[in-house]
């Protein structure tokens, strides 16, 4: 049973438009961006990550580190979830102590997520500050935490799921509302 | 692939697939004891219990570190300290730690079967941390671990197990392993610790040492573990070293990329030589490194999501 699409909220030009908006006002807030290092959220975090390092080198002809953040073990519905949550690898190969973190994530939904990605940060090292991007703030917070640059606010009701798509795993560039069969 | 069982009792009862998300799962746990701050939060509040009724340096404080750095409480337990010298049944001792509420609990002990047995009575997930001359799953874990970190596949890998496989819970546990993920297994010793019956896992027997090594990609040299044997398997240590101990000059009949495995304590100059021992192509402390990262995510994977009955 597939999910029934309810929209198309972004294609892959106004994806990319985002990415350059977040990107200048990212260089506009940094001004010493020797000091950003990215850290993508699993999965689809490291590509956005990943996107903006690149343009941030067209920008401004500097490397910005990506790395890699799998918040699994820090989740905190350990004993909750039916089965275990597949536990990947974390591949930060910079320290982050007193760095500027740029956290990338594709959707901002409870907060959870973030939460779990700041207390692992920090086990790794003391940054200086985390900022953090998302395409899609979708609201529903359930902890008080915000993000400091987004590509869409989008207003969505709780069962709805909003599936973000990027060219690297999926094969095209888009964002979708969705809802989960079974639901009216 | 999820991994549904409660307990891990043997090798024999995982599938193949289930032996591999253990490995993946420990190859994303590696990483964490490379860390400055070697820990995470994952297991806080869950409380485990080292039971071992044998002597262990290597495994006891393997578990004992994996708990710590997945945030757990462990609390060690030592068969010379305990009340069993004092008379107290094994069933009467394991209730005992059980009603202190335990989450899970890490058993070694001399007779086969003990963990199985203990889940018949207990309600907490029981992990055999070596059981008599039956399975020790761990070390066959940790063992595959450190292989696909070398050679990346098993399918038809030439694996060489030798020495005293009668008594050796970890030839038993690594055969059931290698077979499952497609390797050849060829077993070497004397015949007296070496059935024939062993045929009916799948492998080869072979008496001769240099004939077995012929092409192998991977030696386990395991223990003489006199310990086990009441009765004169062989007629003395140094026949058994001309016969069976892995020299340089035997060496050279394996691969060339071949490695040296074996899972502790190692006899210096009895089944191996020291120099072989300390070699670059010997894996042994890697072998001991890994078992920290397999021991996590077995922990993590057994004491995850939902409590889910027993189906082992």
């Amino acid at each position: 049973m597939a999910e029934k699409i309810k929209a198309k909220i972004m294609d892959s030009h106004k994806i990319k438009r985002a990415i350059q908006r977040m990107t200048t006002e990212i260089i506009e807030r940094n001004r010493n961006l020797k000091n950003l290092v990215v850290v993508g959220i699993r999965t689809r975090g490291i590509y956005l990550g990943k996107r903006i390092s690149k343009l941030i080198k067209e920008l401004e002809k500097r490397d910005i580190p990506v790395g890699v953040l799998d918040i699994t073990l820090y989740r905190d519905d350990f004993s909750e979830s039916e089965a275990q949550h597949m536990v990947k690898k974390t591949e930060i190969n910079f320290s982050v102590a007193k760095k500027d973190v740029l956290l990338v994530d594709d959707v901002l939904f409870t907060g959870r997520t973030i939460r779990a990605a700041m207390d692992s940060l920090i086990d790794l090292g003391r940054p200086k500050t985390i900022q953090l991007l998302v395409l899609i703030d979708r609201g529903h917070r359930e902890l008080p935490i915000r993000a400091d640059y987004v590509g869409k606010f989008l207003p969505t009701s709780k069962r709805e799921v909003v599936q973000v798509q990027l060219k690297e795993i999926d094969k095209i560039d888009e964002v979708l509302i969705t809802e989960p069969p079974g639901m009216k | 692939m999820a991994f549904k069982h409660k307990h891990l009792l043997g090798i024999q009862t995982l599938t193949s697939s289930e032996i591999i998300t253990v490995l993946d799962t420990a190859e994303s746990f590696y990483e964490i004891s490379t860390r400055e701050v070697k820990k995470v939060p994952t297991l806080r509040g869950k409380t485990i219990i080292n039971l071992f009724f044998e002597p262990s340096t290597r495994t006891r404080s393997s578990f004992e570190l994996a708990a710590k750095r997945l945030s757990a409480d462990i609390v060690n337990f030592n068969q010379q300290a305990s009340s069993s010298v004092k008379g107290e049944s094994l069933k009467d001792t394991i209730l005992n730690l059980e009603a202190m509420n335990p989450d899970a609990i890490v058993i070694r002990h001399s007779c086969s079967g003990v963990p199985y047995f203990t889940t018949t009575f207990c309600k907490s997930h029981i992990i055999n941390a070596g059981d008599g001359s039956h399975e020790h799953p761990t070390q066959a874990l940790l063992d595959a671990f450190t292989i696909r970190q070398e050679k990346k596949n098993f399918k038809d890998l030439k694996v060489t197990i030798v020495g005293d496989i009668l008594h050796s819970r970890v030839a038993r546990s690594n055969i059931f392993l290698l077979r499952k993920l497609g390797a050849r297994v060829i077993l070497v010793g004397p015949p007296p610790l070496l059935p024939l019956e062993f045929k009916n896992f799948g492998v080869d027997i072979d008496f001769n040492l240099d004939r077995a090594l012929e092409g192998a990609d991977v030696i386990m040299m395991l223990r003489i573990q006199l310990e086990r044997q009441q009765k004169n398997y062989f007629p003395s240590i140094r026949e058994y070293r001309n016969l069976y101990s892995l020299t340089e000059k035997r060496f050279q009949r394996a691969k060339k990329k071949a490695i040296i495995m074996h899972p502790g304590p190692i006899n210096r100059g009895v089944e191996i030589s020291a120099d072989m021992a300390d070699s670059a192509k010997s894996v042994i402390l890697k072998q001991v490194e890994n078992g920290i990262a397999v021991r996590m995510a077995v922990l993590y994977l057994l004491l995850g999501g939902k409590e889910r009955e027993a189906f082992d």
